[in-house]
């Protein structure tokens, strides 16, 4: 018999990415048959008897109780990231920061400590280095690149590693596979924040982390219109493994006596997180920012592909270009981690480029002032193409010791690549390198 | 909670509630490869309802120590001496599908000590793929991803899951990963393979048992489920439609009421 005719073995046919973003979590026959899915807009859910109320309380059965515990809509956004990540379970929340908060909360205690690369979204700096010390948590800020810091940093009280794939704005990776080897043989998770990638581009949990978060209001969601946030659980880690964490292994208080670990084993961190943190911090989704997330999902890989081709046109046109001192993205083949980039961002390094205008500051000012397509904002992530120019705008504050730290500069703008006509891009480009090359004459006009 | 069968250490969760004697006890037999993880949408209902529960995880598996018994007859065995270990003279039994092939055998070895049989998902045979087996003996995880794609009904596929916020396939991989899968879920579909008793054993049974089956079961079709319960006298048949073979999860809410009726009337918790 030749190779041709042999029997091939049989084939998972369970659904790929593509369908996933449109179908999983949601059963039309369950909902009158409504093909789109319903914005359950309501607090509260009716109980059949009091044995039900009880159940639904007890966890005996699932269902819903109360809208900040849980929603239809926000159900189906849940199960929808959670199947495209590749994870077991996740939990909605009203922010990308809240997100974060949750996790951290669910993960740690007072005494309790965290390892944290050191380049992340400027709001979750803050919440590591001020405020999460109110609680009682430290952390130890670790530069991306520096593998073998993370693991110097860790401590017997060290709880979790925490890090974003591809900082910001500098855009230095963390190596996550390696790191993930060191939290691992620490016995504590690790936590990506994949907002940049989105999982079209970088499934975190087949790399080694075991807890994914995200700010789902920006590429997930993708328009610029909602704010809202999940975690993610990868299901792998096995918190029996050691006596680290108590609350999750032990009959706990808080929750009536019960294990997490023993009773939901690869779901226990979300059990927990809803039903301790929903219940007792409260940071909810809207059914109708839900409903709005999960509607942008829908197109996440076409949209994706987009914002990346755009963006790596924009590389090579800002490279060649007469007004550009430098170009930071990872598709840059002298990026220091452009082959790590490769490996990790195998469809797309992104659509966040950071780029250095000839000119500095005032160039930097009179640019962002008289580009007429890109919006100046803060946010990323959107449809549209969004600049900022953080030394004259967010960290204007800043002297030029405290920039650097930051990893920021007076000349930086910050682009995130919209899906516009790449030619229209680049003619607003234009202006404003025109107009950066001449500051005073246009900001006398 | 862990106790020691044979000298080697089990677990059970007991559903969220302490392990009482006073109560009447209810086992729950996990499916191949899988935990105790399974049941956990009706176990906590009975033990916060008047019932003592153990929802096992068999031998090399979950939770509990040694290494995985390779027969049903030898798991069958290892129940009832389960039901001695935790010092009770007899018990309810829940299987859901290898679970249903152990408990039938288990029943049918010691009919004084069993009271009431459920049946998920189960058939008198259940013969397996022979490249599913043969990826589950060499420990290639394709055969829990190909196991999950079958297990699971079309419905199931895209989701829905009753506690919010888990996802099906996912969930039910991890925990068929939770080991190592050439000595969890390798060695119990080569003992599925191998065990011939189940039709002999079911003629048997003498006592009340349900079966629920699902209109989508890849695994234990229908077709199959009604051929065994036709040979156990009495015995009621409940069908799910829309459903696939991991019913205890997909519909965990219509399982839970039928298992509920059936186990209250004929085996009533005085608590
Ligand atoms: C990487 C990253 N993580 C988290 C956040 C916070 O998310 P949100 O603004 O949805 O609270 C942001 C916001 O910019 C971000 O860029």
């Amino acid at each position: 018999m030749s190779d041709n005719n042999k029997k091939k073995g049989p084939e998972t046919k369970t659904y790929k990415f593509d369908t996933l973003s449109l179908h999983a979590g949601y059963q039309p026959h369950k909902n009158a048959g409504s093909r789109q899915v319903p914005i359950y807009q309501t607090t509260s859910y009716l109980f059949d008897d009091v044995d039900h109320a009880a159940a639904l309380f007890n966890l005996e059965r699932g269902g819903h109780i109360y809208s900040r515990i849980s929603n239809p809509t926000v159900g189906v956004l849940e199960e929808r990231v959670a199947s495209l990540e590749g994870g077991t379970a996740a939990l909605a929340t009203s922010s990308g920061m809240s997100a974060i908060f949750l996790t951290v909360m669910t993960l740690c205690e007072a005494g309790d400590h965290l390892v944290v690369s050191s380049q992340l979204y400027g709001g979750t700096v803050n919440l590591f280095r001020l405020t999460l010390p109110k609680f009682g948590i430290k952390c130890t800020f670790v530069k991306p690149r520096d593998t073998e810091g993370f693991k110097k940093a860790i401590q017997k009280n060290t709880k979790g590693i925490f890090g974003e794939l591809v900082g910001n704005p500098g855009n230095e990776l963390m190596n996550m596979p390696e790191i993930s080897k060191i939290a691992h043989e620490a016995g504590i998770p690790l936590i990506v924040d994949a907002t940049y990638q989105t999982p079209y581009l970088c499934k975190p949990f087949e790399h080694g982390a075991d807890i994914v978060v995200h700010s789902l209001t920006k590429w997930m969601a993708g328009h610029g219109s909602s704010m809202a946030g999940i975690l993610v659980e990868g299901g792998n880690f096995d918190w029996m493994q050691n006596d680290k964490f108590p609350t999750m292994t032990k009959p706990y208080e808080g929750y009536h006596g019960l294990s997490f670990a023993e009773e939901f084993g690869p779901t226990a961190f979300t059990m927990k997180a809803r039903a301790e943190g929903m219940r007792d911090f409260g940071p909810c989704l809207s059914p109708q920012n839900a409903w709005n997330v999960l509607q942008g999902i829908e197109t996440l890989s076409v949209r994706m592909k987009k914002h990346c081709s755009n963006a790596e046109e924009m590389v090579k046109y800002l490279l060649a270009h007469e007004s550009v001192a430098w170009v930071s993205h990872p598709s840059v083949p002298d990026h220091p981690d452009h082959a790590l980039a490769k490996k990790l961002l195998p469809n797309g390094r992104g659509s966040m480029i950071a780029f250095g205008i000839k000119g500095g500051k005032d160039a930097g000012v009179a640019f962002i002032n008289n580009v007429k397509l890109a919006s100046h904002l803060a946010n990323v992530g959107d449809t549209r193409t969004l600049v900022i120019h953080p030394a004259s705008g967010t960290h204007s504050q800043m002297d030029e010791a405290t920039l650097k730290f930051a990893g920021l500069s007076h000349d930086m703008i910050r682009l995130s690549v919209g899906i516009e006509d790449i030619d229209d891009i680049k003619n607003d480009f234009e202006i404003g390198f025109r107009a950066a090359r001449k500051p005073r004459l246009v900001s006398n006009q | 909670m862990k106790f020691k069968v044979n000298g080697q250490e089990v677990f059970a969760s007991t559903g969220g509630r302490p392990f009482d004697k006073n109560k009447p006890l209810i086992i729950f037999v996990h499916g191949s490869g899988l935990t105790h993880m399974t049941w956990v949408l009706q176990t906590r209902y009975f033990a916060f309802h008047g019932y003592s529960v153990l929802a096992l995880d068999l031998p090399g598996h979950g939770l509990s120590s040694g290494k995985s018994l390779k027969s049903i007859e030898d798991m069958a065995d290892w129940i009832s001496n389960v039901i001695d270990a935790v010092g009770y003279k007899e018990a309810s039994l829940v299987g859901h599908s290898q679970g249903c092939l152990v408990t039938i055998e288990c029943t049918a070895r010691y009919p004084d000590k069993i009271k009431t049989l459920s049946l998920m998902g189960g058939a008198g045979a259940i013969p397996m793929n022979p490249d599913l087996l043969a990826l589950a003996e060499n420990g290639d995880p394709k055969a829990v991803d190909l196991m999950m794609d079958w297990a699971h009904g079309p419905a199931g596929h895209f989701g829905g899951h009753p506690v919010p916020g888990l996802y099906h396939i996912n969930t039910g991989g991890m925990l068929a990963k939770s080991r190592t899968i050439k000595d969890t879920l390798g060695v119990d579909f080569r003992a599925c393979d191998n065990y011939k008793n189940g039709f002999e054993a079911a003629k048997k049974i003498k006592i009340p048992t349900l079966s629920i089956l699902a209109t989508d079961d890849k695994m234990c079709p229908v077709k199959e489920g009604r051929k065994l319960a036709d040979l156990i006298e009495g015995s009621k048949v409940d069908i799910i439609d829309n459903c696939g073979h991991m019913m205890l999860l997909e519909e965990a809410d219509r399982v839970l009421k039928v298992l509920k009726s059936f186990i209250t009337t004929n085996y009533p918790s005085k608590n």
